[in-house]
């Protein structure tokens, strides 16, 4: 039991456990809406370009969600904006905003004065997290919850079949942009957790492990959530004990996760596909 | 056909005007005047890229016109939207077979506009998908994964959908493409009681003998409408030379 209790006499893990949960169960529940929609990508390029705003931020004293959420939608309008302008192809979009987000991130960390430290925003700190980046998180984690449950269906069927939404007057181009800094925002929350590489996989591998296990929507959503919080407490375990990087333990978790329903799913694993060609 | 057609010109279903459509400066549409009344199964015939899916996505309010107007009911696209009026039954191939989602979820989307906010479904609501899920011949698939269908039955929980909906204006993208003999039966008599039920139905195809077993009206369509009307008299060898760009498929 020590190995389990030893950890909690730490103030610090103690918080790192609770935010790296909180935002797994975020990230877990959004990853379903993006895993369907095909929106990978998408969530790469935002967490990325994210980057340049937590440095403005920091620089002019605002909360650093305020400035990464302003680069997040920004980065999606720029891409939207090239992509209706341009003969360019939406992926080769996304590769050339999003780099160019993250370049500009990257000088202005090295040029602007400011007590913020690189390693941290591009691998996450959440052993060292902050009593106000806490409040930050937990006002975030909060917006995003509400805003998907209420939208649950509308959500689910802009991903399944957005004619039809449109046709029975539903404002899909409201959604689309809802959804989108819905993501903006999980990105600032999962950057304080695992950093700007990593986050891509908190908003993608829970619904890719989830998707794997079930036909049902409403469990999709569940399976996500728990696999992620389940991921985010087991990761922040294995680096306490080990001695080795959180985020990459949360990430790798999730991964093994991920591999496990990949090769035992009952039904669309892969060692089990075979049987379940007979009905 | 078993009920006779009537032409009630005093309430058109849905009126296009010098409808224009152009997609960054790529006319797709333009000049389509049409005119459908209440009660009538009309097929939609034009080559890929003709304009077919254009004229949809004007009519379900997808694409803005750039100029003309359509009413449906005597009402703006919006409001028809609203009133839950129009149905689409898309292409099984345009939509994501390993969607995590069941048939039954697939029909009661049909309802979402007449839910509140939440879609949280009402018994009523649950009547209507039972309904439609009986009239097409799905009930006992109801909790069956969207993935696990046939085409058919997938095309069909579609139908079931816009039945849901109740909406008074259906319109259907190549309903036949691969679809079974059963299926097809079943749409041709669910067509008829929709038109026995007031409702206009706009199907969109290539295959012209579908359009001569099952439609009343026909739209000949090459980027604007060439002629529409009663299926006999619009299909001439001319209309079709003009529609096909002189290569008429046989049928």
């Amino acid at each position: 039991m020590t190995w389990l209790l030893e950890p909690l006499s730490h103030a610090f893990m103690v918080k790192a456990l609770l935010v790296s949960a909180l935002v797994g169960g975020i990230c877990g529940l959004l990853s379903c809406y993006m895993t369907l929609k095909g929106w990978a990508l998408m969530g790469d390029a935002v967490s990325h370009a994210v980057m340049p705003g937590v440095v403005v931020a920091y620089a002019l004293g605002l909360p650093f969600s305020l400035g990464a959420f302003v680069f997040g939608v920004g980065s999606v309008a720029a891409i939207g904006f090239v992509k209706q302008k341009s003969r360019i192809k939406e992926d080769t979009v996304i590769g050339l905003v999003f780099t160019g987000f993250f370049a500009l991130g990257l000088v202005l960390v090295s040029k602007v004065r400011s007590n913020i430290d690189l390693t941290h925003i591009l691998f996450g700190n959440v052993l060292g997290i902050s009593g106000s980046d806490i409040q930050q998180t937990v006002l975030i984690s909060t917006l995003v919850v509400t805003l998907l449950l209420v939208f649950r269906r509308d959500l689910l069927l802009f991903c399944f079949d957005p004619t039809h939404a449109r046709s029975i007057g539903i404002n899909t181009g409201l959604l689309h942009y809802m959804l989108l800094s819905v993501l903006s925002l999980a990105a600032v929350a999962g950057l304080q957790t695992v950093g700007v590489i990593l986050v891509v996989a908190m908003l993608v591998t829970p619904g890719a492990t989830a998707y794997l296990l079930t036909d049902r929507f409403d469990r999709m959503t569940l399976l996500a959530i728990a696999s992620s919080v389940l991921s985010s407490v087991i990761g922040v375990y294995v680096s306490y004990w080990s001695d080795s990087s959180t985020a990459g333990c949360i990430v790798l978790v999730q991964t093994g996760l991920f591999l496990l329903a990949f090769l035992l799913a009952p039904r669309y694993g892969i060692l089990n596909s075979q049987r379940s060609q007979v009905p | 056909m078993t009920t006779p057609y009537r032409v009630t010109p005093a309430a058109p279903r849905i009126e296009v005007e010098q409808l224009c459509v152009d997609y960054n400066g790529t006319v797709a549409l333009y000049d389509a005047d049409l005119t459908l009344p209440a009660g009538c199964i009309c097929g939609l015939v034009g080559m890929n890229g003709a304009g077919k899916s254009t004229l949809f996505k004007a009519l379900t309010g997808f694409v803005r016109p750039s100029h003309g107007r359509i009413r449906i009911n005597g009402q703006t696209v919006l409001r028809a939207q609203r009133d839950q009026a129009v149905a689409y039954v898309p292409q099984s191939e345009g939509i994501d077979c390993n969607f995590p989602i069941s048939v039954w979820d697939v029909v009661m989307m049909g309802r979402y506009g007449s839910m509140n906010v939440l879609r949280w479904p009402r018994q009523s609501d649950r009547v209507a998908v039972r309904d439609a899920l009986q009239r097409v011949d799905l009930l006992d698939l109801a909790r069956r994964p969207i993935g696990a269908l046939s085409g058919g039955q997938r095309k069909r929980a579609f139908l079931a959908r816009a039945i849901a909906q109740r909406a008074s204006v259906l319109l259907l993208d190549e309903p036949f493409n691969g679809v079974d003999v059963r299926t097809e039966q079943l749409m041709a008599q669910l067509f008829l009681q929709f038109r026995q039920e007031g409702r206009t139905i706009l199907i969109s195809t290539h295959d012209l003998s579908h359009i001569r077993e099952f439609c009343d009206l026909v739209v000949l369509i090459n980027r604007t409408v060439l002629a529409y009307g009663e299926t006999s008299a619009v299909f001439t060898p001319e209309n079709l030379a003009r529609t096909f760009g002189g290569m008429v498929p046989h049928s």
